[in-house]
This record gives C-alpha cells, sequence and structure tokens, in this order.
C-alpha cells in the first residue's frame, strides 16, 4: 500500500446559498482545491453526498459533478454513509491512490439543504434513522440525540450549563473563520433561552441546515515531495465502522461503538495513541454528540466531558483542543461536505495557515465524522510530515 | 407510503411479534434472519407482553412531516419485560410528568395517515400502566 498525501485543499463560505445550485457549489470547491494544489492532475473523482435525491431530486450524482467539472472520462464515483458520506469519499479516494488504481485522487463533499422546506429537510435527515422502527414513530434526529443527553445527565449528573458550553466553545473559535455560516458568539443566556426543540435540546444546541461543499486533492507522498507548495502532510490512519442505527438496538445508549472502533482502528494504522494527537475535529451535530464521541474515543473518561468542556480542556488554549473550526455547530453542516471540511481545517492548521484559531504547534490531528446517531463512523488521523 | 410497505410490518405492529433465538435465547424485534448474539438461523415466534420500563424518552416539540397536528408528543425507549427495547410514542399522559423508570404498557393506537392513499397506519403507543 503507497503513502497518501493531501496535496490541495478546497472549501467555500457555507451558508444558505440561494443563487448557488449543487453542481455550482461542488465545482467551485473542487477548482479551489485544484488552485490551492498547483496541479490540476485528476484521475478520479470520489463524491460524498447523503440525499441529492431528497433534497434537489437528483441521483446519478458522480456524473454530472464530473461533467460540469470538465472531467469526462473518468472513474467517478458517489458514496453514502449519511453525515459521514464526506469522510467516506476521503477514505474512498485514499484507497484509490494507496491501491495505485489513481496517481491523483479528488474527494468532494457536498450536500444542498435550502432547495426544501424545513419539513422536507426534517424528513430527509431522518431516512438516516431506521425507517420502520424510528422514524415510523415520529422521532426526529435532534429527538434522537435528545434522549442520549437525557440519560448521560441522568447517569452522570451532566448540566445544562455544560452542554451550552460545547456550542459557546464552537462559535467562539467559529467566530474567527470566514467559511462559517454563523460566524458570531453566542452566551450562555441565549442557549438557554432559544427554542425547545427536542427536551432538553433547544435549538441552540442544534447544527444548522446548510449549503456547503469542500475539497481534497490526494497523490502519493512520493508526488507530494516533488511538488514543493505546501508543508507534505499524509493521512496516516484510517478507520471505518458501523454500529445498529436504531437505538432500541443498542446495549448501552452512551458508548458510541462505531466511534470507538473506528478511532481505534485508525489510530493502530498510524502506530500512534490517543495521547499522540494534538487536536481534534469532531461532528458535533448537536451538543451532546461532541461530548459522547469524546468518551467514545478515550479523549476524555465516560462521564467527564460535560466538566471538562466547562472547565476549557477542549477550548483553542486548552488541553486538548476540539473544533477549531467552529466544528459543525458554528461552521454549518451541509451533510455530506462535512467529513471532507474537517480535514480541510486540520490540513490548514498543519500548514499553519489559521490565523487567529491558529493552535501553536499543531502536528497531528484527528477527524471524527459521524452518520446518524452514531451508526456508523469515518476517522482520520493527519500528520505533518 | 405504499400498502405493502406497511402491511408487511403488522406482525410487529399490531402484536408485538418477536423472534427467539433458538440456540441463545436473544430475543430480536424486529424478527432477524441471523441472531445478532450468536449468528444461529433458527428463532420461535413471540408476542411481547407489551409491558415494560422506560429507559430515556424526549418531547418532539419540532415535528417531522405527517407528525405537525400532535406536537407536542413524547417518544421513548422502553425496555419490555422480556429484555428487548422498542421505541415507541408515549401517550394518555401529560407528556411533562414523565420520568425515566415509568412502567408503561402498549396500546393499539392509530399512528398516521399517507396522504396520496389515504391509507391509515396502526400501530402500538405506549401509555402510563394503571392497572386496566
Amino acid at each position: 500500500m503507497k503513502e497518501v498525501a493531501i496535496i490541495g485543499i478546497g472549501i467555500i463560505k457555507f451558508g444558505e446559498l440561494w443563487d448557488k445550485s449543487l453542481r455550482d457549489i461542488a465545482v467551485e470547491s473542487a477548482l479551489n482545491c485544484l488552485e490551492d494544489s498547483g496541479t490540476d492532475r485528476i484521475d478520479s473523482i470520489n463524491i460524498g453526498c447523503m440525499s441529492s435525491g431528497l433534497f434537489i431530486g437528483q441521483e446519478h450524482l458522480a456524473s454530472i459533478i464530473a461533467d460540469y467539472l470538465g472531467r469526462l472520462n473518468i472513474p467517478s464515483t458517489r458514496v453514502e454513509s449519511a453525515c459521514a458520506s464526506g469522510g467516506l469519499a476521503v477514505r474512498s479516494a485514499f484507497l484509490e491512490v494507496a491501491a495505485g488504481m489513481s496517481d491523483y485522487a479528488l474527494a468532494i463533499g457536498v450536500e444542498k439543504m435550502t432547495d426544501v422546506s424545513m419539513g422536507e429537510a426534517t424528513y430527509a435527515l431522518a431516512t438516516a434513522a431506521d425507517q420502520d422502527y424510528e422514524a415510523f414513530h415520529g422521532i426526529t434526529f435532534p429527538g434522537l440525540y435528545a434522549m442520549l443527553a437525557r440519560t448521560h445527565m441522568e447517569r452522570w449528573g451532566t448540566t445544562r450549563e455544560q452542554l451550552a458550553e460545547v456550542a459557546i466553545k464552537n462559535h467562539r473559535n467559529g467566530s474567527m473563520n470566514q467559511y462559517a455560516q454563523f460566524p458570531f458568539t453566542i452566551t450562555l443566556d441565549a442557549v438557554l433561552k432559544s427554542t425547545m426543540i427536542a427536551d432538553p435540546l433547544r435549538l441552540l444546541d442544534c447544527s444548522p441546515v446548510t449549503d456547503g461543499a469542500a475539497a481534497l486533492l490526494l497523490t502519493t507522498v512520493e508526488n507530494a515531495k516533488k511538488l514543493k507548495k505546501h508543508p507534505v502532510v499524509v493521512i496516516s490512519g484510517i478507520g471505518s465502522a458501523v454500529d445498529s442505527i436504531a437505538l432500541s438496538q443498542r446495549k448501552d445508549l452512551l458508548e458510541l461503538k462505531a466511534v470507538k472502533t473506528a478511532a481505534g482502528m485508525a489510530l493502530q494504522m498510524s502506530g500512534r495513541t490517543i495521547n499522540d494527537i494534538d487536536f481534534a475535529e469532531v461532528h458535533d451535530c448537536f451538543t451532546i454528540a461532541e461530548i459522547l464521541v469524546l468518551e467514545s474515543m478515550g479523549i476524555l473518561e465516560p462521564g467527564k466531558g460535560g466538566p471538562a468542556t466547562l472547565e476549557g480542556y477542549t477550548a483553542l488554549d486548552g488541553k486538548f483542543p476540539v473544533n477549531p473550526s467552529g466544528g459543525l455547530k458554528s461552521k454549518g453542516h451541509p451533510v455530506g461536505a462535512t467529513g471532507v471540511a474537517q480535514i480541510f481545517e486540520i490540513v490548514n492548521q498543519l500548514r499553519g495557515n489559521s490565523g487567529k484559531r491558529q493552535i501553536p504547534g499543531a502536528r497531528i490531528g484527528l477527524a471524527q465524522n459521524m452518520g446518524g446517531s452514531g451508526g456508523s463512523c469515518i476517522c482520520h488521523i493527519i500528520e505533518a510530515k | 407510503m405504499n400498502i405493502p410497505r406497511h402491511w408487511r410490518e403488522t406482525p410487529e405492529r399490531y402484536r408485538l411479534e418477536a423472534a427467539k433465538c433458538r440456540k441463545c435465547g436473544k430475543i430480536a424485534f424486529p424478527a432477524r434472519l441471523i441472531c445478532p448474539d450468536c449468528g444461529h438461523k433458527e428463532f420461535e415466534k413471540i408476542n411481547l407482553s407489551g409491558k415494560g420500563k422506560l429507559l430515556t424518552y424526549t418531547i418532539i416539540r419540532t415535528a417531522p412531516e405527517g407528525f405537525e397536528d400532535i406536537a407536542p408528543y413524547a417518544v421513548g425507549i422502553v425496555e419490555m419485560e422480556e429484555g428487548v427495547s422498542v421505541m415507541g410514542q408515549v401517550t394518555d399522559c401529560d407528556p411533562e410528568e414523565l420520568k425515566t423508570g415509568d412502567t408503561l404498557v402498549t396500546k393499539f393506537r392509530r399512528m398516521s395517515e399517507e396522504g396520496k392513499t389515504g391509507l391509515i397506519m396502526y400501530s402500538y403507543k405506549f401509555v402510563p400502566d394503571i392497572g386496566v
């Protein structure tokens, strides 16, 4: 297996992009990525998108994006794993290069969510839950995470204030991110007084509905060294695992087994331990999700996620910075794009290009991208060479 | 939703039919073709009693399409007497007064109506156990 490097990164400003279509934003992020890389060679395209069918009525996405990118006659593949589709696309591009099938593989993550009403968007997102035994009963995604939050609060004494701090911290980071959908800070009072969505989760515990796209260009480390445009950044480990989609099928609601397994797999492949990691971008689709993920990956002990967040352990200047980009909460959560956008942030940090959000001396980052309520998870370990 | 899609789930939704592994005794709800614990492929059909304890719950205030009229409503995960967990709505009570650990029983109720075909879907919902 060949060693794989990330030589190009591209993103667009996330938000409600009324004047842009899915193909526009996918192509724009890819062009930004190619410009950043200093090469225009692409041997394969790997696209992560959760539900263009329900959001814009367009399937057969791999062909239409290749067409509008002006790259016909090469392999183009779309992969789907709900909100982890972006991470899965990066894994597919990695496999192309590692196996020697492509010298240069492009990964694009994209979602266009605002062409439908909020009710239709909620329905589309709920298709990542078990349709016959969860969604049938009127549950929503905030509802699933709300049940996890209630269990965490009752088992560990996690407080509303601790949950809110996840959102406050991520908005503080996101306020310095030019690509964020909501680049502003929020207060505890605002979180605790925001509309109740599904008890005990309120509006400001939830990531938003977002249009967005991000892209990465991968090649061999050997090729990357010849380019000399950027410091060499490699993908040293990948883990991918699944769990039961339906919460009722799990033995312990608070252990996200797919997250634990995928993180362990990625660390093992990279020859690292969790203590070697400098910072992480994690899947904070809801405030409770960031806490559960950090506990499931072994960064914090079970039950310690709430207090540690409140004490600043995961802040930008804390011992283990989490979501320096602003996370899904502030940056926005265009579901299929999220896994790619997380790695965009990590590469920028490793290159030392993150401006006010720069984590001093960052050398190794972890990206954790999750589908549904933990039914799938992809982790990447990214290192500066 | 077309008619067969609902109709084929009626053993579970109308009668709480589950599958008990003939080798390890694991109960699967809904039924499966292969036991998730031991890999065995033969099951005995059983009916859940319908009684259990509330493991966790939420109150849905922003409802998905088709459920707007009944919001706010409670949805919970209930650990049934047989040890298997089931998700469902909790009704016939003030959702604000629910507590984890409450004893609930299933009742046969109207769930929703499908717009195009007019298909009315029924299923179990949970209600507080008042011994009736």
